[in-house]
């Protein structure tokens, strides 16, 4: 018996007919007597944004959908709501197809990245939208439980318009949640907020949605915020799916060297650093990817060139110049002054793509 | 005041259709009749500020001249430039109106005139423009005595009568032909029961035509008697639409609308327009006709009243006379000027039309038209 | 701004000035035509206007008046959002020319449309065993087919542009579609539709034409009974008492409309661009698309009717009328069409340029947001100043020009300047309304936003305000341009006869007999149509490009 959520195959294409969305805004005049390029009924492009991806979310699982801007994460999202026709593939819940399952059907909870609260209803009308089966007496009852929950207590009489955007972003969750929803979609529902802001809507989310065991899928480009909250971490990149794992099978064991970079190995040995590294026979078996904790300064390792040092909030950290004459990160509490330092690799600290293409290099 | 929707003033239909035609003859008529003062005022000249010498001690004059015509005024581009040429002045046509608004408005606007010569006045508003005293005397000398006498408006002499036309029921003859009908001739005839729902005319309260007919009706029939008669049209299945252009164009069987009545109120001259392959199928009945006399006159108050007169005796002249009946479709005063082949033959004038004096339909008018609403729309 | 001058001087001016053409253009003239009648020996006399008020005709008057204003309303309502939707909200090929053919009505010369639409149900018409001939229904049905297209474009203009996060968020909270609606969308649109709700009803209480020919001798209404006792009896007495009643219904209907508008408007994200609009689906888009079509019918049936009898000659078929028509003066023509043409475009740009130029500044102005509840109240009545005039009518209008504008230096009776000036009084609301639910919509935070980058307030109007307001420009030049190309009211009586428009000549025509003038004059309307038509379009692809997309 298959629980929660699957997605087998999906695939969602988009049919564009607006030629001019390349051009960066600012640079379009305001007014324009030449219309904006409109390709003829049939000289349409067809752009498939999610090609072919198949997922599970299990019971109480929180599934983090990692992606550049661009790569289809927000796409799949809004397959899974209902939002977007699927060109092919299925979307199910406990095994039953939702192809023929409207939208308002489905029971599942929505956030955008902009709060989007009815203007016209207050924060708890908002919160009480989705309870609309319930009897009218208790619905405010169970609104304000759940404001309560977000933190934001006694708010359900104010306009939409007195909130915050930490404040609207929490009243969008606590909306959200109100109806009991078997699956929360978060499409980036952090992101315009402020760092500290985020890192702490981070764990309200996190909380909320463990206390109430709801199980969801959450659209990020945020690697951090992706490792924070999620059980499991998908990568995707051009529509298509790169990797599942737990954040620390994906961080250890990186898929491919396109996954590695984008969760932050930002350089690959090649032999000749593999070698000067005494990392040869990895290096022979698959790519290593350096991240931020993969070299650590040793006086007896080996001396590299130190190409920069920078000051960071809690270290400090040196640049230093592989063989191949590429950059690697070293992490250390104080500056040193020196134009060389000593390097060791950590191999706990190294992403191994393991099948790796060599040219991928 | 948007009234995109709005156009429904009132029309009096009817007029104007070529311009090319007779223009080399008409400027040389033309040029051999320029106005009454014989003097032909030299092109103004850029610099003088204030009305050149005046024929008359009395007549102002300026190097401008406006001229109030109704909505359907038309002549040939070129008789119009050559009046300008002629007279050096800059003339401007305003149309504010067809022939009752047109006299409203002048009424209106007494103490400070929209124009210098009023064209399209009909009889059955000439009363009130007199009474208002809009006008001012003129004796047009193109005018031979005897059309004068026919057509005045009064003996002042305010209104010169520049053109006419007959407003009658047309009958399609198609139509009465193929259902092996008699044609009816008379306003009698028309309340007859054979002739049940027929007829289509348009109201007088919103249409010149209209308010031409109901004159006549009341001339026919007398004020006691015209109600009554009107009570036994609408009994007879008359039909009233809101103007000239739905009743023909729309309702009427014998034109473009192929609509279902076969009688309608228009003019005498209708049917040479609808001339196919040499014939006509439609007629007017001569016996039903009110005779609509249009005048011109100085606007009393002009700023150009030399030019108000120049421009008088240039409708008068043949060229103008000679345009008329194809530029606005009625009969030019002028008996000496030829008309068209086709209104020979097609558009012949009632012989015994109704009339009534200008004084009388002003005294009755409205009366006659609230009452006539009362009694056939209740 | 720039000269220094402060704020609230820059305000009063940008105010000021439309005031001041108002004033001069239209309450001037109105008030003294009015006061004509109500003091005509010079002392008040209300003898005549207790006994117009007494009349129980005047009631029977008030009442098919506002039945059909309302009727009207909500019949183009009822037809318009639906279209509104499928027209701006879903894609679909052709839909450029579907939005575009649906604007057609909306200029088109009544007198026309009459003959178009009387032809259809008369009793041998087409429609004719519908017996639709002199009733109620079929003046509502002409008023639908004239105003369906201030729905469309003013609700459209705006559903298009709608953040449409919020309905997802509904429909996934569980919202049945008819619930988001209901709940989501109909509140975030309120705006739009209570503002061309407005319009609709003032353009259906003062509309006179069409209403006349298609309800019959028997119909009255308010602006039927002005032009009569105006245009034929002068009676300035009665017409101005009843003129007073106009004016009281429309001041009525605009402050309830700037009571509603005031209590509905929200901010709100616009956005912009095709991304979002979904492609036409049969499920969800089915029922709206029946609806349009049903737009799309009473549109086409009497157009239909129209192109028609434009081909339609004496002896057969044939494009006879159109040879005519470009053949110039020689045929039933006075004037070469193109020399009409001409005339109409020359009018209508300068028509359309006051219109926006008056509307930009109304807008800035009414756009703003004081502090105090007596300056939001003051910028809302000026907003609805500005509506009077479609409320009031053209005669009461054209006459009080007459009495007004008739010394230097305003001696404009016969002057063709008159003509756009008027025509841009009539076009200014159309424009407000569409300004201002854009410019209403801007986050206030935008204006903050910029005046912390340091724009001065010159600069936040022109990178904010007005930036915003482009994207109401093209579509408000549309229908700026389209409302002058098919006015008659004013122009007609300000017409000049050596210059006519198109509309003038239409009528012209449509007053002959025999068939070369009538085809000629239905062969011109549906040019007229056609210009109509390819203007809206091409105000539909001026649409703006966006300063920011989501």
């Amino acid at each position: 018996m298959v629980t929660g959520l699957t997605v087998r195959d999906a695939v969602v294409r988009y049919t564009t007919t607006e030629g001019d969305t390349r051009r960066p805004p600012n640079r379009r005049p305001i007014l324009s007597w030449v219309p904006p390029p409109r390709p003829k009924p049939g000289a349409t492009r067809t752009i498939t944004a999610v090609d072919g991806v198949s997922l599970d979310v299990g019971p109480g699982e929180i599934v983090a959908l990692l992606g550049a801007s661009g790569s289809g994460k927000s796409s799949l999202l809004r397959a899974i709501a209902g939002l977007e026709p699927l060109a092919s593939g299925s979307v199910a819940w406990d095994g039953a197809d939702l192809a023929r399952v409207a939208v308002h059907k489905r029971n599942f909870g929505l956030m955008f990245q902009e709060p989007a609260l009815f203007p016209n209803l207050d924060v708890g009308a908002n919160v009480a939208y989705g309870l609309h089966a319930l009897p009218r007496a208790r619905r405010s009852s169970v609104a304000a439980e759940f404001l309560e929950l977000v933190g934001l207590p006694g708010f359900a009489r104010r306009r939409v318009t007195e909130l915050s955007g930490g404040q609207a972003q929490r009243v969008a969750l606590a909306r959200s949640l109100a109806p009991r929803p078997r699956l929360m979609l978060l499409d980036e529902p952090l992101s315009a907020l402020d760092r500290a802001l985020r890192e702490r809507l981070v764990e309200v989310l996190g909380e909320v949605l463990r206390a109430t065991g709801t199980p969801a899928v959450h659209v990020t480009h945020d690697q951090d915020e992706a490792f924070a909250l999620a059980d499991r971490v998908a990568v995707l990149a051009d529509g298509a799916l790169l990797q599942v794992g737990t954040p620390a099978e994906l961080w250890r064991q990186p898929a491919s060297a396109a996954v590695a970079r984008f969760l932050g190995y930002g350089t690959f040995l090649t032999d000749a650093d593999a070698a000067t590294l005494g990392v040869g026979r990895l290096a022979a078996s698959g790519l290593v990817g350096l991240g931020p904790a993969s070299l650590v300064l040793d006086a007896g390792g080996v001396r590299l060139p130190v190409r920069a040092e920078n000051v960071r909030r809690g270290y400090v950290s040196i640049k230093v110049e592989l063989p191949s004459g590429q950059v690697a990160e070293v992490r250390a509490p104080e500056a040193t002054g020196l134009d060389a330092v000593g390097v060791r690799l950590d191999p706990d600290a190294v992403a191994v793509v393991r099948d790796a293409d060599p040219t991928a290099r | 005041m948007t009234d995109r929707q709005h156009p429904g003033r009132p029309t009096s239909p009817g007029w104007g259709r070529r311009t090319a035609m007779l223009l080399v003859p008409g400027l040389l008529a033309l040029a051999a009749c320029t106005g009454p003062a014989a003097t032909p005022t030299p092109a103004a000249s850029d610099t003088a500020p204030t009305p050149t010498t005046s024929p008359t001690p009395t007549a102002s004059e300026s190097t401008t001249l406006t001229v109030v015509t109704h909505d359907s005024f038309a002549l040939s581009q070129e008789l119009l430039d050559e009046f300008a040429a002629q007279t050096g002045y800059t003339v401007t046509y305003v149309a504010p109106g067809d022939a009752g608004s047109l006299t409203n408005q002048l009424v209106l606007t007494k103490d400070s005139p929209l124009g210098d010569v009023v064209f399209g006045i009909d009889n059955t508003f000439a009363g009130r423009a007199l009474d208002e005293d809009v006008v001012v005397p003129y004796v047009a000398e193109a005018l031979p005595e005897q059309e004068a006498a026919t057509f005045a408006a009064d003996d002042t002499h305010r209104l010169t009568p520049i053109d006419f036309g007959d407003v009658c029921i047309n009958a399609d003859l198609a139509w009465f032909a193929e259902h092996e009908l008699g044609v009816p001739t008379t306003l009698e005839d028309l309340a007859d029961p054979a002739y049940r729902d027929l007829l289509v005319v348009s109201s007088p309260a919103t249409s010149s035509p209209g308010l031409a007919f109901l004159i006549a009706t009341v001339e026919a029939q007398g004020e006691d008697g015209y109600l009554d008669y009107w009570q036994r049209l609408r009994d007879n299945g008359l039909l009233v639409a809101q103007d000239w252009t739905e009743a023909y164009t729309v309702q009427f069987s014998g034109s473009s609308g192929q609509g279902p009545r076969p009688l309608v109120l228009s003019y005498a001259t209708s049917p040479s327009f609808e001339v196919v392959d040499g014939a006509t199928h439609t007629g007017a009945l001569l016996g039903t006709c009110f005779r609509q006399v249009e005048y011109a006159g100085v606007i009393a108050g002009a700023q150009n009243e030399v030019g108000a007169q120049k421009f008088i005796e240039f409708l008068l002249s043949d060229a103008v006379q000679a345009d008329i009946p194809e530029q606005m479709y009625m009969y030019p005063v002028q008996r000496s000027v030829e008309l068209p082949a086709e209104w020979v033959e097609f558009a012949p004038l009632a012989q015994r039309p109704y009339t009534m004096t200008p004084e009388a339909i002003t005294e009755g008018r409205d009366t006659w038209i609230r009452d006539w609403a009362t009694t056939v729309i209740g | 701004m720039r000269l220094r001058v402060g704020p609230a001087l820059g305000w009063g001016a940008a105010a000021g000035v439309p005031l001041a053409f108002l004033g001069v253009f239209f309450a001037w003239p109105v008030a003294a035509l009015v006061g004509r009648g109500l003091f005509p020996d010079g002392a008040l006399t209300l003898e005549g206007f207790a006994s117009v008020l007494a009349s129980p005709r005047t009631g029977r008057v008030v009442t098919t008046t506002l039945a059909q204003a309302v009727a009207g309303t909500l019949a183009s309502l009822a037809l318009g959002l639906p279209a509104a939707w499928v027209l701006y909200r879903t894609r679909f090929p052709g839909r450029g020319i579907a939005r575009a053919v649906v604007t057609i009505p909306f200029v088109l010369p009544s007198v026309v449309v009459g003959v178009a639409f009387k032809s259809l149900v008369i009793s041998t018409g087409p429609l004719g065993f519908l017996g639709l001939d002199g009733s109620f229904a079929i003046v509502v049905a002409a008023l639908a087919f004239f105003n369906t297209a201030v729905v469309v474009r003013t609700v459209g203009g705006l559903w298009a542009g709608l953040d449409g996060r919020p309905a997802e968020v509904a429909a996934v909270l569980g919202a049945t579609p008819r619930r988001v609606f209901a709940t989501v969308t109909l509140p975030a649109l309120a705006p739009a539709i209570a503002s061309s709700a407005a319009l609709v009803f003032l353009f259906c209480a003062s509309a006179y034409g069409v209403v006349m020919v298609l309800g019959g001798p028997a119909y009255g209404t308010i602006e039927t009974e002005i032009w009569f006792l105006t245009n034929q009896l002068l009676d300035l007495t009665a017409a101005a008492a009843l003129s007073v009643i106009q004016l009281v219904v429309v001041t009525i209907s605009l402050v309830i409309s700037e009571r509603l508008q005031s209590r509905l408007t929200q901010a709100q994200r616009l956005r912009t661009g095709e991304s979002g609009i979904p492609r036409w689906r049969w499920r969800r888009d089915g029922w709206a698309t029946l609806v349009t079509g049903l737009v799309v019918v009473l549109v086409a049936l009497p157009l239909g009717n129209l192109v028609v009898r434009s081909l339609r000659t004496a002896s057969g078929w044939g494009p006879d009328h159109y040879v005519a028509l470009v053949a110039g003066p020689s045929g039933p023509l006075s004037i070469p069409v193109g020399d009409a043409i001409g005339n109409s475009l020359r009018t209508a740009v300068l028509a359309t340029v006051l219109a926006l130029v008056l509307g930009v500044l109304v807008s800035l102005v009414v756009s703003r947001r004081p502090r105090s509840r007596v300056g939001r109240r003051a910028l809302s009545v000026l907003d609805q100043v500005f509506m009077l005039p479609l409320g009031v009518s053209a005669v009461t209008v054209g006459f009080g020009f007459l009495i007004t504008l008739n010394r230097p230096p305003l001696d404009l009776r016969s002057s063709m300047a008159l003509v756009p000036i008027a025509q841009a009084i009539v076009a200014l609301p159309l424009v407000l309304r569409v300004l201002l639910p854009v410019l209403r919509a801007i986050d206030p935070r935008l204006r903050e936003a910029a005046a912390v980058l340091g724009a001065g307030p010159g600069r936040v109007l022109a990178s904010v305000d007005l930036a915003m307001a482009s994207r109401g420009l093209g579509l408000a030049t549309g229908f700026a341009f389209a409302t002058s190309l098919g006015e008659f009211g004013a122009t007609s009586f300000l017409a000049r006869p050596d210059a006519p428009t198109l509309p003038v000549v239409v009528f012209r025509l449509m007053g002959r007999p025999g068939w070369e003038n009538q085809g000629t004059g239905m062969a011109a309307a549906v040019l007229l149509a056609v210009m109509t038509a390819t203007v809206m379009a091409l105000a539909e692809r001026m649409r703006p490009m966006e300063a920011t997309t989501w």
